[in-house]
């Protein structure tokens, strides 16, 4: 059974390295205007996670960034979708609009949540998940016929599948318009996230116990 | 393609014009405002048009040198002190 903490790391985990992923592309994205739009993007999630982790930080007596920082890369439950070191901008946007529509997927569910903490942030994380989902659609829209935009979607899709616990993939397949295969799983970790986690880590492992 | 952002501030404020950015399409236009202009909440509102849709007017000659159309044209001041002279209501000044 997933715990609302367990649940919560889930998601923030997700977020979090999304945004660092995303992040990579700050000062090299294709444009300029698209350079500062997906820079915000990838603030906005980081931003989510932190909201998310301070939930369960007070569910489970610790605060943020011991959540975010003090893990080992083991403990990480962020989805393998996320975790990919930064791919071609076909794979970027591909994983963008996957991730997109399976968040608000998972965000709908998580607005009717019992827990009104939980409901009340996840409506307000969707008010600006609503931004990142137009900007994912009007590049879904844009590559659809690419080749190379189609095959990075295929590729990605077993990944995509994996951020949603079971009984919601089958929307998630309606949404895309691609049949339900297996999943690539939560729990199991590549080496990217290892060497992200030295990177993201490395000034608060630095100077244990600082403050800032 | 470039598109002129303009820019609200607050609810009732006059749209001032902030930048521009360059976008495929409008869809593309609005989003890269939104996020280039919006992301830190400086604004209520924004009017995204394509640049061709604004019609430059300029070229204001005035050879004759018709002050008579300026505000400034009509110094008020000289004659408002002259009339309440004459009126004998001058503010002592």
């Amino acid at each position: 059974m997933t715990t609302t903490s367990d649940l919560l790391l889930e998601i923030a985990d997700d977020e979090l390295i999304l945004g660092w992923r995303d992040s990579e592309w700050t000062g090299i994205a294709p444009s300029l205007e698209e350079d500062v739009a997906f820079s915000s993007i990838a603030q906005n999630e980081i931003g989510h996670a932190r909201a998310l982790y301070e939930l369960a930080a007070r569910e489970l007596g610790t605060d943020a960034d011991a959540l975010a920082f003090d893990r080992d890369p083991g403990e990480y439950r962020s989805a393998p979708l996320v975790e990919r070191r930064r791919m071609d901008w076909a794979h970027t946007i591909a994983r963008h609009f996957l991730y997109e529509t399976a968040d608000e997927i998972r965000l709908a569910t998580l607005k009717e949540s019992d827990n009104a903490e939980v409901a009340g942030l996840a409506a307000k994380m969707d008010r600006e998940e609503q931004y990142h989902r137009l900007h994912a659609r009007m590049w879904e829209e844009r590559l659809r016929d690419e080749p190379r935009f189609r095959d990075a979607v295929h590729e990605l899709w077993p990944f995509a599948l994996g951020v949603l616990p079971p009984e919601q993939r089958a929307t998630l397949a309606q949404h895309v318009g691609l049949d339900e295969v297996d999943a690539v799983e939560r729990g199991q970790h590549s080496d990217e996230l290892r060497e992200l986690w030295e990177e993201m880590t490395i000034v608060r492992r630095s100077v244990p116990g600082a403050t800032w | 393609m470039i598109y002129e952002v303009f820019r609200q501030e607050k609810k009732g404020s006059a749209f001032a014009h902030a930048g521009s950015v360059e976008a495929p399409d409008i869809t593309f236009a609005q989003a890269f405002a939104h996020e280039q202009y919006g992301r830190r909440q400086e604004s209520e509102a924004l009017w995204v048009v394509p640049r061709d849709a604004i019609h430059e007017v300029h070229d204001f000659y005035d050879e004759l040198h018709k002050t008579y159309h300026r505000v400034d044209g009509y110094p008020l001041k000289e004659k408002l002190r002259v009339a309440r002279e004459r009126a004998g209501t001058a503010r002592d000044r």
